[in-house]
């Protein structure tokens, strides 16, 4: 009796908290609504001014090499782009998704705490960077760089064709590639390391009990514990690298041509084609480039679905063998 | 082989919290040795010392000696590693791997000691380990779900039968019942007594009747005052420790006339 009276004290107060519900359910109601409408609106507009782009193109727009959307017989395609994208953003996931576990592994499970708080801190900085800065980075310091690098790869790698290097400065997909993973690292790295954080202190210690060492410790319970964190963190920077604009902007000398090999300059990816065209283009231009970028919207859609499949496969399994 | 376990002037530290002060007692091989006292009065501490668990809590550090068959456990050649290898830990709350099915469970430890198993192998240790901690009927269709499939009472014999799968010479148990039923508590207890026969166990308890039932020797420890490290109070065989101690204190904490 006294506990239910304490718990609701008095009816008006109860009325008022009732129309403090209110309220609030409308308010979150109604940007609800606003918000689908305008996804919505966004949806129909892009799809209006695709369609009307896809009606004018003369080539096939997946398979053409070549992007010309003026004159009389327009003629774009986005094979090139779907390459650039693809191949520039695998490769950063495959340089920053290690190093991202090392550093995150690093950080919560090796490093004294006085050595991890400032390096944390410092990843987190990373992220903050402006992506222009980074572009500038990569043009001004990384480029010339890595030309010696890929010398070096040639050199070892060439007979492979796709790392032969032909000696332009090396603005190429595999510099992108190389320029996105460091962008993407900080994300990556810092989703991770909160999901090896979470690891249960109690799991942890049975492990240690069981006479295991540091590294079997992580094995055995940090990295099956954060194998869908260490997805999502994945998924979370190949979003960014996919979408990235002004950084490869900056660093590629874009061409319509996709090169047998990963080190030479040309190429061009969906973001940084739309970011070169965009000013100059007219009507038409800017229709198609809307085109691409629908292209890369369902890219990313896809990529998230993919992602939260995998997880929510892991999850189902999550108790199951490792 | 069971092992004796001689503790000299002990003391545990967390950052500069003192926890317990200056310990010295022993514990016999293949018997049960209970540790009894009011909360707070680092039982759990003492015990995570005996396997060098403490020092993985930021801050810890012990002072002192703790013999296992006259052989330092905290010399300087010692690998803690090794330490925990031998002497085996069943926690307060069931732990085991969520990530493992059951039988990946019991054979974690085996895996960790870098020796290859054939299958059959592998196969005949889970199984007897899991006939060893009274759980082998219940779980033998269902060996390759999750261990955190489990109930509670089930779970802790689960993580028995994990510390004894890599045959310790000695097992340490901290509270193994207070989050279990009666009848999940009477199976672990009549598993303990089993048990002894080949381990030295020594179990933390706030269960007096358990205690009591269960070991061979009883130490009872107690807080001076509040804020000061816990000390031993008294150590001896459980009947005497319940029938007549030496202490008058140990005398007002089992009969409950405790401040
Ligand atoms: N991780 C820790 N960090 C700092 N102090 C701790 C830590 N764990 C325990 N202590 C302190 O050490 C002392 C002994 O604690 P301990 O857990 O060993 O007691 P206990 O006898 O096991 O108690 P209980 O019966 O409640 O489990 C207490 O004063 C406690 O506050
Ligand atoms: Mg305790």
């Amino acid at each position: 009796m006294n506990a239910t009276t304490q718990r609701h004290p008095g009816g008006a107060s109860r009325r008022a908290a009732r129309l403090g519900d209110r309220i609030f359910a409308g308010l979150a109601k109604g940007s609800g609504i606003t918000l689908l409408l305008t996804m919505a609106a966004v949806a129909v507009f892009l799809t209006v001014r695709a369609t009307l782009a896809l009606r004018e193109d003369e080539g096939n727009f997946l398979t053409t090499f070549e992007w010309r959307t003026g004159g009389e017989d327009p003629e774009f395609g986005i094979a090139v782009l779907l390459f650039g994208t693809a191949a520039s953003s695998l490769i950063a996931m495959l340089l920053a998704v290690p190093v991202a576990v090392g550093i995150a592994l690093f950080l919560t499970h090796y490093a004294p705490r006085r050595l991890a708080a400032p390096i944390a801190w410092l990843v987190d900085l990373l992220a903050a960077v402006p992506s222009i800065v980074y572009g500038l980075w990569g043009a001004l310091y990384l480029v010339p760089r890595l030309t010696g690098c890929y010398e070096w790869l040639d050199g070892a790698f060439g007979w492979t064709g796709v790392l032969s290097y032909a000696g332009a400065p090396a603005r190429s997909l595999m510099t992108v590639g190389i320029l996105l993973a460091v962008m993407i690292l900080p994300i990556v790295t810092s989703v991770t390391r909160e999901v090896f954080r979470q690891t249960p202190r109690a799991t942890q210690e049975a492990a240690l009990a069981l006479g295991a060492t540091r590294w079997e410790v992580v094995r055995m319970t940090v990295l099956p514990f954060g194998r869908s964190g260490i997805v999502s963190a994945s998924m979370l920077g190949l979003g960014r690298a996919l979408g990235e604009t002004m950084a490869v902007a900056t660093v590629l000398s874009p061409s319509f041509l996709i090169h047998a090999s990963l080190l030479d300059s040309g190429g061009g990816t969906f973001a940084q084609n739309i970011a070169s065209q965009f000013k100059e283009a007219d009507t038409a231009g800017r229709d198609a480039l809307i085109a691409s970028g629908l292209v890369l919207f369902l890219l990313t859609l896809l990529v998230n679905g993919a992602a939260r499949l995998i997880i929510a496969r892991r999850r189902e399994y999550a108790g199951a063998a490792l | 082989m069971a092992k004796r376990i001689d503790v000299h002037g002990l003391t545990a530290y967390y950052g500069a919290h003192k926890a317990i002060e200056d310990i010295t007692m022993h514990v016999e091989p293949t018997s049960v040795t209970a540790f009894i006292g009011p909360s707070g009065c680092g039982k759990s501490t003492l015990l995570r010392t005996l396997n060098r668990m403490h020092e993985v809590t930021p801050g810890g550090r012990v002072e002192g000696k703790v013999l296992l068959d006259n052989e330092d456990l905290y010399g300087p050649e010692v690998d803690p590693v090794a330490v925990r290898r031998t002497v085996g830990m069943v926690f307060q709350r069931p732990n085991p791997f969520p990530t493992m099915s059951i039988y990946d469970n019991v054979a974690a430890g085996l895996r960790l000691n870098g020796i290859r198993y054939r299958k059959s192998e592998l196969d005949d240790i889970v199984e007897r380990n899991l006939r060893g901690a009274n759980l082998w009927h219940e779980v033998k269709d269902r060996l390759n779900r999750p261990g955190s499939g489990l109930s509670g009472g089930q779970q802790q014999r689960l993580c028995i039968a994990r510390a004894i799968a890599v045959e310790p010479e000695v097992l340490l148990m901290d509270e193994p019942c207070s989050a279990l039923d009666p009848i999940s508590t009477l199976a672990i207890e009549d598993l303990i007594d089993k048990l002894k026969t080949r381990y030295t166990i020594v179990i933390v308890t706030h269960n007096m009747q358990q205690a009591a039932r269960v070991s061979d020797r009883t130490a009872f420890f107690n807080l001076p005052a509040v804020g000061r490290p816990g000390r031993l109070i008294e150590v001896d065989a459980t009947e005497k420790i319940f029938s007549n101690p030496s202490v008058p204190d140990t005398e007002d904490y089992i009969s409950g006339r405790f401040g």
